[in-house]
C-alpha cells in the first residue's frame, strides 16, 4: 500500500530515507494498522517517548513498510491511564515491543492479551519507568529474582528443558524452555531482555554527534548498519547533506561487514552439522577479511567509520585496489566451498528440511531480512527503498523458497557473492572529493529517520534531538525483533540437537533487542 | 570428497610461524603454556560468559579459535559449563539482568577460578556505565585477575589476556 492511499495525511521527511510522517488520533491509529496489515506490508517498528515536557503527552509511535516508503505514525497520549490501542492483534510482533514500551515508559497497549514484562526481570520495580525524562537513570534498586509465568505444555510425556541464561558455547545469554515429548520439540518459549543495559536511557542528553558511538554498539556483529541508520538519522533531523564519496564509502563498509558476518556464520554452520571442516576454513577467510579491515579502515569490526556527516575513512586509490584483489580471492575460495557444502550428503541431510518457515507463517508473522528472503519473500531495502548510492547498483536479491536451514544457508552464499561484487563495483567507481560535512546547528526541535538494510536485515533509527544538538530520545530498532517469535515456530517438530543450527540460521542478535 | 581433500591441501596450515625472539609476549606465550602445564597438569579450560556485551567481543573471541591463533594447540580450550572451567572470560558491563546468573557461575567455578575481564565495557563499565540496567564493570560484580582493555580487544590481546592471567596465579 503507498502512503496516499491511507487516508491520512503524511508529511514527507527530509534525509536519505524514504518516509512520511503523520500525528494520528487513537482511532486512525488502528485503521492505519489494520489498512497495512491486510495489504501485507510490514510493522517496522513501535517505540514510546516521553513528550510531556514539550506538548504535555506521551507518544507512541509504529512505523510501516508501505510500497513507497516509510510511513510513521504518531499517537500522542494524554492523561492517565496512559493507554494506546494495542496493535499486536494486526501485527503479532507488536507483542514484545509493546511489552518493552510498558518496561521502559508505563505506557500500555490496552486490549493486548499477553502483559507479562519483558525487559524488567526483578532489576527496577513495577513502577520505575526508565524512559522518563523525570526518571534518575542512575538510580539503582536491589535485584530480585523473578518468576516469569512460561506458557506450560501438559500431556502424557511432556516434559520441560531450560536453557539459559548462559549458554553452552561463545554466544550472547538468553532463556529458551523447551516444552519436548521424547526428543521432539512440542513447544519453545524465549525469554530475553537479559543484556538490557538501558542504552536508549544513556542516549538522553549525549551530544548528537556523541551518540553515533553508542548506536555502533547496539549490536556489535551490525555495527556499521546502525552507524549508518543513526547517522542518517541525525543528518535528516538537522538537514545536513554528505559528499556523495562518503555516500559510496559507506556502502562499501557496509558490505564488509554483511561479507564477514556472512563468512563467519557459513562456518558455524557447517560445524553445528558436524563439518568442522567448514568452521576450519570459513574462519581463515573471515580472519583474513577482518586483517584487511584492520589494515585499511583501522578497525577489525569497522566500529565507529561512519559518522554523522560522513565517514571516518579515505582509501587511496593503491587500498582500493588491494580491496579489488581481496573480493577476487575470497570469491574462488569460497566458489569451491559451496561446491563442497553442496554435495556433501551429510552436511545437507541436516540442512534440508529442518526449521522450516513457510512463506506463508513469514508473512503472517513479519519475519524480515535475509530469513525472509530464504523464505520466499524477497525484500531488500537495497533495492525496495534505495538510498544513495545502491540506486546506482542494480543490487541482484537473493531469495530461497523452502526456508528451511538450507535456504538461509544459500541466501548466505548468494549475499556473499553479491556483496563481493558490489564491494569491487564501489571501489571502481567512487566519486573524488570530500568525506565529511560538518552538521549543522537546529534552531528548534528535530526528527528524523534512518534505515539500512543490514547483513541480517532492516536497522531503524528515529532520532529526536534538540536545539542544543543533544539527543532527546533515539530509538535503535533491530530486525531480531521480528524474527525472534519465528525461531519459536521454526523448530515445533525439530529434535532437540537440531536446535543450535537452526537457531544459527537465524543468528539473531540479543544485545540488539535487549537494548 | 576429492574437491574437500584437495582444499585441505590447498589452504595449508595458517597457523602463524613460530614466536620470534623479538616478540615479547608471543615469547612468553610459549613459557606460559609450561606454566598451564605446571599449574593445572593439563589443558586451560574456559568458560565464556557474555554478562552484557553488544556481540562485538564474542566475535573476536570466537577468532581465537580461528586456524591464525591455534589455541587448542597452545593447550587451551573453551568448555560449556563454569563447573568445568578453570578460567571465566568475561565481557560487557555485567547487566543488572545478568547479575545473578554472572554470579551464580563463579561461585560453580572451581578453584583457582581465575576472572579475565574483556573489553572496554568488561574493564570500566564502558560507554554503557553504571545505571539502572547495568552494574558496570565485571569488579563490580566478581573478583577480577586480569582486565583486557578493547573495543572490542582484537584476539592476540584477548590471548595475551588469559596468558597473564595463568602467569599471575602460578606466582
Amino acid at each position: 500500500m503507498r502512503l496516499s492511499e491511507t487516508g491520512i495525511d503524511f508529511r514527507p521527511l527530509a534525509g536519505a530515507t524514504r518516509a512520511g510522517v503523520a500525528q494520528v488520533s487513537a482511532g486512525q491509529w488502528s485503521a492505519v494498522a489494520q489498512a497495512f496489515a491486510r495489504a501485507g506490508d510490514r510493522l517496522v517498528a513501535l517505540w514510546g517517548a516521553d513528550r510531556r515536557d514539550r506538548n504535555g503527552a506521551f507518544v507512541v509511535h509504529a512505523a510501516y513498510a508501505a510500497s513507497d516508503g516509510l510511513a510513521c505514525v504518531s499517537l500522542p497520549v494524554v492523561g492517565e491511564p496512559y493507554e494506546y490501542p494495542d496493535l499486536s492483534k494486526y501485527y503479532p510482533a507488536a507483542n514484545r515491543m509493546q511489552r518493552a514500551v510498558f518496561d521502559l515508559l508505563g505506557v500500555r497497549a490496552r486490549g493486548a492479551d499477553d502483559e507479562r514484562p519483558w525487559l524488567r526481570h526483578g532489576a527496577w520495580p513495577a513502577d520505575f519507568f526508565p524512559l522518563r525524562r523525570d526518571a534518575d537513570g542512575a538510580r539503582t534498586f536491589a535485584i530480585e529474582q523473578e518468576r516469569y509465568p512460561f506458557v506450560t505444555v501438559a500431556g502424557d510425556g511432556v516434559h520441560e528443558i531450560p536453557v539459559g541464561p548462559i549458554h553452552a558455547g561463545i554466544i550472547e545469554p538468553g532463556h529458551f524452555r523447551f516444552s519436548i515429548v521424547g526428543e521432539k520439540v512440542l513447544r519453545l518459549e524465549e525469554r530475553l531482555g537479559y543484556v538490557h543495559k538501558g542504552i536508549e536511557k544513556r542516549f538522553e542528553g549525549m551530544a548528537v554527534v556523541e551518540g553515533a558511538r553508542l548506536a555502533g554498539r547496539v549490536s556489535g556483529d551490525s555495527t556499521v548498519a546502525y552507524a549508518w541508520a543513526y547517522a542518517m538519522a541525525a543528518e535528516a533531523a538537522t538537514g545536513c547533506a554528505i559528499p556523495p564519496r562518503a555516500c559510496w564509502l559507506r556502502a562499501l563498509l557496509l558490505e564488509r561487514e554483511r561479507v564477514a558476518n556472512h563468512l563467519g556464520d557459513l562456518g558455524a554452520l557447517g560445524n553445528d552439522a558436524a563439518l568442522a571442516f567448514g568452521l576450519a576454513q570459513f574462519s581463515r577467510l573471515r580472519e583474513q577479511w577482518l586483517r584487511v579491515n584492520a589494515e585499511i579502515f583501522g578497525h577489525r569490526l569497522l566500529m565507529d567509520r561512519i559518522v554523522p556527516g560522513g565517514v571516518a575513512v579515505d582509501p587511496d586509490g593503491a587500498a582500493l585496489a588491494r580491496l579489488r584483489q581481496q573480493c577476487g580471492e575470497i570469491e574462488q575460495e569460497a566458489r569451491v566451498l559451496r561446491a563442497i557444502y553442496d554435495e556433501h550428503a551429510g552436511l545437507q541431510d541436516r540442512f534440508q528440511t529442518t526449521g522450516i518457515v513457510t512463506t506463508e507463517l513469514a508473512r503472517r508473522l513479519g519475519l524480515c531480512g535475509l530469513a525472509a528472503r530464504a523464505s520466499g519473500i524477497a525484500r531488500d531495502l537495497r533495492v525496495d527503498s534505495p538510498c544513495k548510492p545502491y540506486d546506482e547498483l542494480a543490487v541482484a536479491v537473493a531469495s530461497a523458497k523452502t526456508g528451511d536451514v538450507a535456504a538461509r544457508v544459500a541466501v548466505r552464499f548468494d549475499e556473499l557473492f553479491e556483496s563481493l561484487r558490489l564491494i569491487a563495483a564501489i571501489a571502481e567507481r567512487l566519486p573524488a572529493g570530500e568525506v565529511r560535512a560538518e552538521l549543522p546547528c537546529l534552531a528548534a526541535d528535530g526528527f528524523g529517520l534512518g534505515w539500512i538494510e543490514g547483513w541480517r536485515g532492516d536497522v531503524l533509527v528515529a532520532l529526536e534531538c534538540d536545539a542544543d544538538g543533544r539527543v532527546r530520545r533515539c530509538h535503535c530498532h533491530d530486525p531480531s525483533w521480528q524474527n525472534w517469535p519465528l525461531l519459536e515456530h521454526a523448530v515445533i517438530g525439530n529434535i532437540v540437537p537440531d536446535f543450535p543450527l537452526i537457531n544459527k540460521s537465524f543468528n539473531l542478535s540479543y544485545s540488539g533487542q535487549d537494548l | 570428497m576429492l574437491l574437500l581433500t584437495r582444499q585441505i591441501l590447498k589452504a595449508g596450515i595458517c597457523t602463524e610461524p613460530a614466536p620470534a625472539p623479538s616478540d615479547d609476549w608471543r615469547a612468553d606465550g610459549e613459557r606460559i603454556q609450561d606454566e598451564i602445564l605446571r599449574l593445572l597438569g593439563r589443558a586451560l579450560a574456559i568458560r565464556q560468559v557474555d554478562a552484557g556485551s553488544c556481540n562485538g567481543c564474542e566475535l573476536e573471541i570466537h577468532a581465537l579459535n580461528n586456524p591464525y591463533y591455534n589455541l587448542e594447540g597452545r593447550g587451551i580450550k573453551f568448555v560449556a559449563s563454569p563447573r568445568h572451567a578453570d578460567l571465566l572470560l568475561v565481557t560487557g558491563p555485567v547487566a543488572r539482568n545478568m547479575k545473578i546468573a554472572v554470579e551464580r557461575a563463579y561461585e560453580a567455578t572451581p578453584a583457582p577460578k581465575l576472572v579475565v575481564a574483556v573489553g572496554d565495557c568488561g574493564c570500566t563499565g564502558g560507554i554503557f556505565g553504571e545505571s539502572y540496567a547495568s552494574c558496570g564493570r565485571v569488579a563490580n560484580v566478581i573478583p577480577v585477575d586480569v582486565a583486557v582493555p578493547g573495543c572490542p580487544p582484537p584476539p592476540l590481546d584477548i590471548l595475551r589476556g588469559i596468558l597473564t592471567a595463568v602467569t599471575r596465579s602460578t606466582r
